[in-house]
């Protein structure tokens, strides 16, 4: 096989360009710029961190059925670390949001890395509520009746239908998380390719 | 060639600074073991809420009187379902977005008719009862008209309808077979076979319970427990969830506008609200692209807090 056979192979090509736009150090860096040094960035790992607890207490849900955590004491100790981690992951999600905004993070050719966050904002939303109305309790029966309105005013209804269990359990389980992940996971590779955004140039107030 | 004009809201000038050692894996195993140990903090103070689902048993037999004319509603075509619209049938135009109506478009595909979905094939799975089937055989051998003066005649005498002794008791004179349509419905509810027999129409296995919830919905029950749990929507009610417990906070914008005129008034205001936060998504998705927004971070100067050690370095240097 000739060299330019071998450089014209998709793979090849496709390491190389992985490689030219996120080589070893960019991808696991062990320096930062000294301006990322503020409480706002701890949100952004919090929320990676989340949704680590949220998959892994969804996949303990899933191992006894959906129906387990309503007649076992397990069951609704593992909903509990679920509901709980997901308010956590919200509550990071929402604060590095605003913390990305007012530090304008799309700068220097970013606008990507916001926008692939905030899809993956809607989307969790949208992975959050098909959760609520999958609970097969008095909230779901309540919260589906009422969504549906909504829903269904968009024309939407007529294929998402939120009083399907079924759909929306599907949803919640695996439609919703694997496009939450694979978003995370562009994001946050991206973030790795341009790096953190560097603060605005202020001059100091003293040489005003 | 001329160099392109730095924009201080697009351009981010490159950093000539000094850089820290930073340990990317030592600070996500950190954050996963705080963040594991919230929760585990959270969910042994806190619980999680699982109030158990109601059933139509349960509502008949609390609220006979109220399932009794929702049973009727759905018969006589006045119930939420009955005149909803798209998806479920042709019963209104449905939500209007200035000239659209968006859910019409999408035509019925959920296809519900309340006569026969939630009374009389119920009724027809029941095991054979005389006056049930005699009743039921009036009702297929009648015409439009015939019916629809039936159910009038019963409607207008269950304005006092009341149920004592185990019966639903309307003094209707001219009904046809609606008296005992209603009561027999009323009946199986309170056994728990109507849960059963709405379920089960699409067959053995099934997932899908869009025909019981919009039953229950139909009612006033479902609603006034709701209610005791300050979850209806004049209450921010689709961002709460039962007992004290936070809900979906992140759904407190999409709940807000239904609180305040002219949404909470208006008929179309579903399609109203959800049309408002698809054009504030977008606004926050594209925030990039438009000037004026995407110069407040820099006019506001929060980022100066954000970045404090940053600039306070900058000035002592």
């Amino acid at each position: 096989m000739s060299t330019t056979e071998i450089d014209r192979q998709w793979t090849t090509r496709l390491r190389r360009r992985a490689a030219g736009k996120l080589p070893p150090e960019k991808l696991l860096p062990d320096k930062q710029p000294s301006y990322v040094s503020s409480w706002i960035y701890v949100f952004g790992v919090t929320t990676l961190a989340a949704l680590t607890v949220v998959i892994a207490t969804g996949c303990l849900l899933a191992i006894r059925g959906p129906q387990w955590w309503h007649s076992s004491s397990v069951g609704l100790f593992v909903n509990s670390l679920h509901l709980w981690s997901v308010e956590i992951f919200f509550f990071a999600m929402v604060v590095h949001l605003w913390g990305k905004y007012f530090m304008a993070a799309w700068r220097g050719g970013r606008a990507m890395t916001w926008m692939t966050g905030v899809v993956t904002f809607l989307t969790s939303i949208g992975a959050a509520f098909t959760g609520y109305v999958s609970q097969s309790n008095f909230d779901s029966q309540w919260i589906s009746t009422q969504a549906k309105d909504g829903i269904n005013s968009t024309g939407v209804g007529a294929f998402f239908n939120v009083l399907n269990l079924g759909q929306m359990l599907m949803w919640h389980i695996v439609l919703l998380p694997l496009v939450a992940v694979l978003l995370t996971a562009i994001h946050v590779l991206l973030v790795r390719v341009k790096g953190v955004v560097p603060p605005f140039e202020d001059v100091p107030k003293a040489t005003k | 060639m001329t160099k392109k004009a730095f924009r201080p809201d697009v351009d981010a000038p490159e950093w000539k600074g000094g850089y820290s050692p930073y340990d990317i894996i030592k600070e996500g195993t950190i954050a996963l073991v705080v963040v594991a140990l919230l929760t585990l903090l959270l969910a042994i103070v806190f619980g999680s809420p699982d109030e158990h689902a109601i059933t139509i048993k349960t509502w008949s037999n609390a609220a006979p009187v109220d399932f009794a004319t929702t049973a009727l509603s759905e018969l006589n075509g006045t119930s939420t379902t009955a005149q909803y619209g798209a998806p479920y049938n042709h019963g209104s135009t449905g939500p209007q977005l200035g000239p659209f109506t968006l859910a019409k478009w999408a035509g019925v595909r959920i296809s519900v008719n309340t006569v026969n979905d939630f009374v009389i094939d119920p009724l027809k799975s029941q095991p054979s009862q005389p006056a049930l089937s005699t009743a039921l055989t009036q009702w297929s051998q009648a015409s439009s008209s015939e019916r629809a003066g039936w159910v009038a005649d019963y409607t207008k005498a269950a304005g006092k309808m009341t149920f004592a002794n185990g019966q639903v008791m309307v003094n209707s004179t001219n009904a046809g077979p609606v008296p005992v349509f209603i009561e027999d419905l009323t009946q199986m509810a309170r056994s728990g076979a109507l849960d059963q027999a709405l379920i089960t129409q699409a067959g053995f296995y099934t997932t899908n319970y869009t025909m019981p919830l919009l039953f229950l919905a139909d009612g006033t029950y479902l609603s006034g427990l709701a209610d005791h749990q300050h979850l209806t929507g004049d209450q921010w009610g689709m961002m709460n969830e039962t007992g004290s417990y936070p809900g979906q906070a992140w759904l407190w914008l999409y709940t807000f506008w239904y609180q305040i005129p002219p949404f909470n008034t208006s008929a179309n205001a579903d399609v109203l609200v959800f049309a408002i936060m698809g054009l504030l998504s977008i606004g926050l998705l594209v925030t990039p692209f438009i000037p004026g927004l995407r110069s407040i971070p820099r006019k506001t100067r929060v980022y100066r807090l954000i970045w404090r050690e940053h600039y306070q370095n900058q000035e002592k240097t």
